[in-house]
């Protein structure tokens, strides 16, 4: 039976790998695509425009980090024009007031700026460079004007109890959203994993916290937390759906049903060079691939809950699972989920990885124990050619 | 959260009106809301001049059939839901 195609809403124009920050949980494939590589200026914006036509609503400029890009004025201008809704998701860092003045005139609608911790050194230490200054200058600036904000904290085992001190910035900038958002083991995360993933302990103190920040907040601030994954009772519905809602073009012009993809082999993706995007979005391999439900296995099939969170993700089973058409091995009912429990089992025993399990004497109950930053073999990753 | 009804909402910042395949939309950082009929009527006359009451009494008007209390409950919750969601700022210096 045929999948009816609704319209894509979101693209996701990952601009450049290139990125002045090297963070050990970087999303982006082990294998980074090269700046000679990358689409031009014309082809963005032929993309934005048949974005638009073909019912997208809004882009997310990505990376690496999109303001590498020197005509990144350009393309939120050619985007605005086509009639998109502009955010810039960054860490702030080849930023200076004349090129925020310029991003901001030319209709950048909305700034999300990443943190790597709440405390110089952390975030130094996270991200392989010296940016924490920068981003609080940045914060400083954004102050005049009047777009959308928000701050994205991405949170882990060696950050999560900057979580007081992180509330603090929040607090004092006031922005419309802040996103706790768990790393999602992919990519270098994926590599460093057992590094990053928090203990039971720290995530449930996180969640009560969180509860709190969101009523002390509301009205001023939205609060989300995106929990680990792995430790979620049922599987996140990734990127809403495959083919379903989002589409992601890769810096040099492939058209993915999500960020990972290219994990799962086999899976063909064609070049916005070569085809329009509505024939991507509605006929190409990768796009039908996990559409609907025909491709699902039990316990998917017969699942209640397949309409909300479409068996998982794909990339996950085939990293977990070694099988894309696997239930997510997070999800509780998954066949896989004992790899995952294992991993859990380890993390949290207190080993010799840190997992801070003891709360340190001068603290109060309820809070959790502080782990050593110091020692850690990180896998950073480089930068393209 | 209650809602002021001298208060004069706007949309907040990141927030504006779009349009797309002839459908009215509310775009706001990582989300759109499609709007029409009464939510259109709302969000259109929140743009910093009108008062939540004058938003209220004109709506009443147009929604006649409907019964006036109701059509002020509706309006407060939505714009109640708008403000928990962000969407809107209110200028409470309005108030008189």
């Amino acid at each position: 039976m045929p999948t009816t195609v609704q319209n894509p809403l979101a693209l996701v124009a990952e601009l450049t790998h290139r990125c002045p920050l090297h963070c050990v949980y970087c999303s982006n494939p082990l294998e980074l695509q090269s700046r000679s590589n990358e689409l031009s200026t014309e082809v963005w914006s032929r993309v934005f425009k048949e974005a638009a036509e073909a019912g997208v609503l809004q882009t997310d400029f990505t990376g690496g980090e999109p303001l590498a890009r020197p005509d990144i004025v350009d393309l939120v201008r050619s985007a605005r024009a086509a009639g998109l809704y502009v955010s810039l998701i960054t860490s702030g860092l080849p930023l200076d007031e004349v090129k925020l003045d310029l991003l901001v005139d030319a209709g950048l609608d909305h700034f999300q700026l990443s943190f790597q911790g709440a405390r110089e050194e952390t975030t130094n230490d996270i991200s392989g460079t010296k940016s924490h200054r920068q981003k609080l200058r940045v914060l400083e600036w954004l102050k005049r004007y009047r777009i959308g904000l928000t701050l994205n904290f991405v949170i882990h085992r060696r950050n999560i109890d900057e979580l007081e001190e992180m509330l603090a910035i929040v607090k004092e900038t006031c922005p419309g959203c802040v996103e706790f958002a768990s790393v999602q083991y992919y990519g270098w995360a994926f590599a460093n994993r057992e590094k990053l993933l928090p203990t039971r302990q720290q995530l449930d103190y996180c969640v009560e916290r969180l509860k709190c920040a969101e009523d002390e907040l509301q009205g001023k601030t939205r609060v989300l937390f995106v929990v680990p994954d792995y430790y979620a009772k049922y599987p996140k519905p990734c990127v809403g759906g495959w083919g379903r809602k989002l589409m992601l073009i890769t810096p040099r012009g492939d058209a993915l049903p999500c960020h990972a993809a290219p994990i799962i082999p086999g899976l063909k993706f064609e070049n916005v060079k070569n085809r329009s995007l509505r024939e991507i979005w509605e006929h190409s391999e990768a796009f039908q691939k996990f559409r609907g439900e025909d491709w699902m296995q039990e316990p998917c099939k017969s699942c209640d809950r397949r309409a909300q969170d479409f068996g998982g993700c794909r990339c996950q089973a085939m990293l977990l699972a070694g099988d894309a058409t696997a239930t997510d091995p997070v999800c509780s009912l998954a066949p896989q989920r004992p790899k995952v429990d294992a991993i859990l089992t380890q993390i949290n025993k207190g080993s010799s990885v840190g997992a801070g399990l003891a709360p340190t004497a001068s603290r109060g109950a309820g809070t959790v124990g502080t782990v050593s930053v110091s020692k850690i073999e990180w896998l950073y990753r480089p930068n393209p050619s | 959260m209650s809602v002021d009804v001298n208060s004069k909402p706007r949309l907040a910042a990141g927030c504006r009106m779009g349009e797309n395949n002839n459908q009215r939309v509310l775009l706001m950082p990582e989300r759109a809301l499609r709007l029409n009929g009464p939510s259109l009527e709302i969000v259109s006359r929140c743009d910093g001049k009108h008062s939540v009451s004058q938003i209220i009494g004109e709506l009443q008007l147009l929604y006649s059939k409907a019964e006036p209390h109701k059509v002020e409950q509706d309006i407060l919750g939505y714009l109640s839901l708008l403000q928990k969601e962000r969407a809107l700022d209110f200028d409470s210096s309005g108030a008189v």
